[in-house]
């Protein structure tokens, strides 16, 4: 491989660390609110409300509903009107974030859903209102399964940010197409494959020994 | 004020209601589509009493612990706690009020992501307690339950006992003024049950607290409550003193209830029993206070000096009064003997059944 290449490499492991870190967390950002909001306004919830939760959940279901490159182009004036330009590695960070956020809320509401509704009752009797059973009950009893979702949900964006180098995003998943594919450099189809596996299996390794000391349920 | 006011008024209104009445429920009906799991239940729990509350499976005992805490909401009725209605309260209101009451659960429902000194601090977290109180409480209340050494550790490495010592700590750290017990007992083994049972019944005295508690077992009624009340199909079937519903139990629920602690016939001899014409006759002899405590057996063989068979049967101690259970077996065929010895035990206070008649007695 020539260092020019290598330099090539090294700046898409970079654009595609960057569109996973960041679609990532906007994720966590908004879905973890997303799923505490199914998981709430559900019958009998803490917050129940039949409507809120359909409207939620439709919507939820419409965006994943949509494949990801679809999505990635239909999204070009959303994403022209929030980072001021429809092309480069910035501009894919909003169509991943999107993509990303409900497919974290559903993870997250299954998290949340394991939660044993006796904890919430007791709560409830101790005299907590429903912030109380938020932030004491159900998130750290549901933490281990909210960062196992959360390490799938990192892994599952390395995958869609390949396609993001349908606007100009880069990216590994760019690189290997233009180069490894269209012109014959085997050596980069081999670098990227392997690099994008030690992304993978690292993020899962972290994510697994963190859910390993968060969980004490034994 | 207003509130408080009525409450008052209602209970002077009430003949037998004291302010002492820690809980007052006054005809609360509750159904769950078709079937009525409260159907009318009117009862008081008096100040620095163990009131328990038995019946079997779906007679509505869960739905009404939870009434008194606001977690169930009754379709009719009162329930007023320290004088106070609260049926009718919303989610905000029901909060302080529900930092009065304390409450243990079957299954334990401890926070696994907590430990267990933040498990028991955490009735304080939520009445905005600071962290140097709420950890200072919890260290006093798990010596209390003895635990202390276990301050630091996670609920997962704790047994079934412990888990329940830490229950019971947790839901005295706000210091209510009542406190639920919903079938605390229910998922422990026999020996760790008494445990359990010595420790609330302790507390009982020590801080004079006032404990409701539901189970199906009468052996948690037996060892710890001083009244007790039967429910069967969301109504009260029985209620009183727990000897005295133990001596003399008037509803059907109640003595199949008491059937596995109280003697019963040994089965091989209720099996060979005739409903007329034996050489012998079995006879059921209930005692109890004064008459159990008695020489009631050598009294009837001295008053009727003709031999008679003590088949099976014991005394038993329920809150330091005897109550007594006795087989008898009369043998012979003669009427009027056996008249005589039941007019004699009646005499004395006992309730007397005739079971039946042996042809071969052993």
């Amino acid at each position: 491989m020539s260092p020019i290449l290598f330099e090539l490499l090294l700046r898409s492991i970079w654009e595609t660390v960057l569109m996973t870190a960041a679609s990532g967390l906007i994720s966590l950002v908004f879905g973890l609110p997303l799923g505490l909001a199914l998981i709430a306004t559900e019958r009998g919830g803490i917050a129940e409300s039949p409507w809120v939760n359909r409207a939620l959940g439709a919507v939820i279901n419409g965006f994943r509903s949509v494949p990801f490159i679809i999505l990635l182009v239909a999204l070009i004036p959303v994403t022209r009107l929030i980072v001021g330009t429809s092309i480069g590695t910035w501009a894919a960070i909003v169509p991943l974030s999107i993509a990303a956020t409900p497919y974290y809320a559903r993870i997250a509401e299954v998290s949340l859903r394991e939660v044993d509704r006796g904890l919430i009752e007791a709560a409830r009797a101790m005299g907590g209102n429903r912030w109380t059973i938020i932030r004491e009950v159900l998130v750290p009893e549901a933490l281990p399964g909210i960062v196992a979702g959360f390490t799938v949900t990192l892994v599952t964006l390395i995958g869609a940010s390949a396609m993001a180098g349908a606007i100009g995003a880069g990216g590994l998943g760019d690189l290997a197409i233009r180069y490894g594919y269209q012109r014959f450099e085997t050596s980069v189809m081999i670098a990227v494959v392997i690099v994008l596996i030690i992304l993978v299996c690292g993020i899962q390794w972290a994510g697994d020994r963190l859910v390993a000391r968060l969980d004490r349920r034994g | 004020m207003n509130q408080h006011f009525t409450a008052t008024a209602e209970t002077a209104d009430q003949p037998g209601a004291t302010p002492q009445d820690v809980v007052r429920l006054v005809d609360l009906k509750r159904r769950f589509g078709g079937t009525a799991a409260l159907d009318g239940i009117s009862l008081t729990v008096r100040k620095g009493e163990i009131l328990g509350i038995i019946g079997r499976s779906g007679a509505g005992k869960s739905t009404l612990i939870r009434c008194l805490n606001g977690l169930e909401r009754p379709d009719s009725g009162e329930v007023f706690i320290e004088g106070r209605e609260i049926s009718r309260l919303g989610e905000l209101d029901l909060q302080p009020l529900r930092r009065r009451i304390g409450m243990i659960f079957q299954h334990f429902n401890l926070l696994s992501a907590k430990t267990v000194e933040d498990n028991v601090a955490l009735p304080l977290k939520i009445e905005g307690r600071p962290k140097a109180e709420r950890l200072q409480r919890a260290a006093e209340l798990l010596d209390l339950v003895g635990l202390s050494e276990k301050a630091k550790a996670y609920p997962v490495s704790l047994s079934g006992g412990q888990k329940q010592r830490v229950g019971i700590a947790r839901a005295l750290a706000a210091r209510p003024a009542l406190l639920l017990s919903d079938e605390a007992t229910s998922a422990l083994d026999p020996e760790t049950t008494r445990s359990i049972l010595a420790l609330l019944k302790d507390i009982n005295r020590q801080l004079g607290l006032t404990i409701l508690l539901i189970t199906h077992e009468m052996e948690v009624i037996r060892s710890i409550a001083d009244r007790v009340a039967v429910i069967d199909a969301g109504r009260i079937v029985e209620e009183g003193p727990v000897w005295s519903v133990f001596a003399e139990p008037r509803s059907e629920i109640t003595r199949s209830l008491l059937g596995a602690i109280r003697p019963q016939l040994p089965a091989e001899l209720a099996a060979r029993l005739l409903p007329s014409a034996g050489t012998e006759t079995v006879l059921r002899v209930d005692v109890a206070g004064e008459a159990a405590s008695g020489p009631l057996l050598s009294d009837l063989a001295t008053a009727i000096p003709r031999p008679f068979r003590l088949v099976h049967g014991g005394i038993d101690h329920i809150q330091q009064q005897p109550v007594g259970t006795l087989f008898v077996s009369v043998p012979g065929s003669d009427a009027s003997h056996l008249a005589a010895v039941i007019t004699f035990l009646k005499a004395r206070h006992a309730r007397v059944e005739v079971l039946g008649h042996v042809a071969n007695p052993v």
